[in-house]
């Protein structure tokens, strides 16, 4: 196999990749911070003493963590012309998508973790005279979060690499950025394995730095 | 008119019913030690008292405000009854001051510096102000206790609540606790107390509570409990009678 190294430049990067790379970064940093927003909402919903409150928020979670992400996806980006008269962009469907599809995954994370907190923390909230959303926002969800941080950080990671799945949409995402620029040089195996090993030193790399702040985060015990 | 009033409590577990028709009062002023076997409901007892736990039948009234009472504001009730865990169940993401002060800003809505004061006095009370910024997991179990009691004793209530405050200690620490709460019965303070150190009970008790399988057995005062004269059940004879001579 003869690879042809001079295909790595700067102009490659510049035209081709960065776009792709800015999105997939912008893509996991909004829809991590929305599904760990909207996934705690779901979380407090599904704990809560209402069925009200806590039948629908499991429905909506049962199902989205029943279907592949690349079918939401397609289904949203097809589907919403029909439903508001109008198309939305690739990029913004991408966004609304993942939002909604990781809350669901983040929702039963935070939910492992709050259930990890042991009651005796919420008997001496309460004892204390602390209302529910006190005792929550002061004393559990502080625990909890600090427990979860791996897991939602590797969740995070998860969420990097299913990024590619925006292909489905045309979506302008790091890997189309290679699969581009293979195809105009003609040198798609190259192009390919440059994709897998910036892949691969972004996750590694984001892995370490998981360990790096559970060890801070950590509470002392 | 008693501080707290339990009348005729029922709690169920699904089917197993866990509180038979507890009746009790508590005077202000009053050290009452509640002990029993394993499984008797003392700990279920005592935490229907500040409403950590239902009950499915009954009227508990503290300091004449009524627990069933829909209207009746259950925190503000919850912030004047102090609790003293078997866990100790101190915040541990929270420094030992912060522990002590989060409550008082964030129920009884004190300022920052005024909450400090006060819990810098209540650990210098129980002997910990050196350790006011370590965090609870760099302290041992009995100076964890002394600070739980620090912490419900900032909020000034005015009944103190201690659910089997030593039995997660060390033998060795078992004393220090005691001595803190030793000193805070003859300070005055009224205290439910479920535990099953006897020996805290013959020195500050004024009542023993002796409950079996859900029911109350005894209510007499420490001196009936502990005596021969007064004629009890053989249920706390028993139990007496097996208790390690003090």
């Amino acid at each position: 196999m003869n690879l042809d190294l001079s295909f790595y430049n700067w102009e490659l990067f510049h035209n081709f990749i960065l776009k792709g790379l800015i999105f997939s970064v912008q893509l996991t940093f909004f829809a991590t911070l929305g599904g760990i927003f909207f996934g705690t909402v779901l979380a407090l919903l599904r704990l809560s003493k209402s069925p009200l409150l806590s039948v629908p928020a499991s429905w909506y979670v049962n199902l989205m963590r029943s279907i592949p992400l690349v079918m939401v996806i397609l289904w949203f980006f097809l589907l919403m012309p029909s439903i508001i008269g109008r198309s939305i962009g690739a990029e913004l469907s991408a966004y609304i998508t993942f939002i909604a599809f990781e809350a669901a995954f983040f929702c039963e994370i935070i939910r492992a973790g709050i259930n990890s907190v042991s009651q005796g923390q919420n008997n001496a909230a309460f004892a204390l005279g602390m209302t529910y959303r006190q005792n929550m926002s002061l004393i559990i969800l502080p625990q909890a979060f600090r427990n979860m941080i791996p897991v939602l950080m590797t969740q995070t990671i998860i969420l990097f690499q299913d990024t590619s799945l925006v292909y489905a949409i045309g979506a302008y995402d790091l890997l189309k950025g290679f699969e581009v620029s293979g195809k105009n040089y003609g040198r798609p195996i190259e192009s390919y394995l440059l994709a897998a090993i910036v892949y691969f030193l972004i996750c590694f790399t984001l892995s370490t730095v998981v360990k790096k702040i559970q060890a801070r985060v950590a509470i002392i015990r | 008119m008693p501080l707290i009033e339990l009348q005729h409590i029922n709690k169920w577990y699904g089917q197993f019913q866990v509180l038979t028709d507890c009746s009790m009062n508590v005077t202000a002023g009053e050290v009452v030690v509640v002990c029993g076997p394993s499984g008797s409901g003392k700990s279920t007892l005592i935490k229907t008292i500040n409403g950590l736990e239902a009950i499915q039948s009954g009227k508990i009234q503290v300091d004449g405000i009524s627990l069933q009472n829909p209207q009746t504001n259950l925190p503000l009730l919850r912030s004047k009854v102090g609790m003293v865990f078997q866990n100790f169940e101190l915040f541990p993401h929270l420094s030992v001051i912060e522990n002590l002060t989060i409550a008082q800003i964030q129920v009884l809505k004190r300022s920052p510096s005024d909450a400090i004061k006060q819990g810098l006095h209540y650990l210098e009370r129980v002997g910990l102000m050196s350790q006011k910024d370590k965090f609870p997991g760099q302290l041992s179990g009995g100076q964890q206790q002394r600070v739980a009691i620090a912490r419900a004793l900032c909020m000034d209530p005015k009944v103190m609540l201690f659910d089997e405050p030593t039995s997660a200690l060390d033998p060795e620490m078992v004393g220090e606790v005691l001595d803190v709460m030793i000193q805070l019965a003859h300070d005055g303070m009224t205290m439910v107390c479920v535990t099953h150190e006897m020996g805290f009970a013959q020195k500050v008790g004024s009542r023993v509570i002796f409950m079996d399988q859900g029911n109350i057995v005894e209510d007499c005062t420490t001196q009936e409990f502990f005596g021969h004269s007064y004629q009890k059940s053989a249920r706390a004879v028993e139990f007496l009678s097996k208790i390690i001579p003090l």
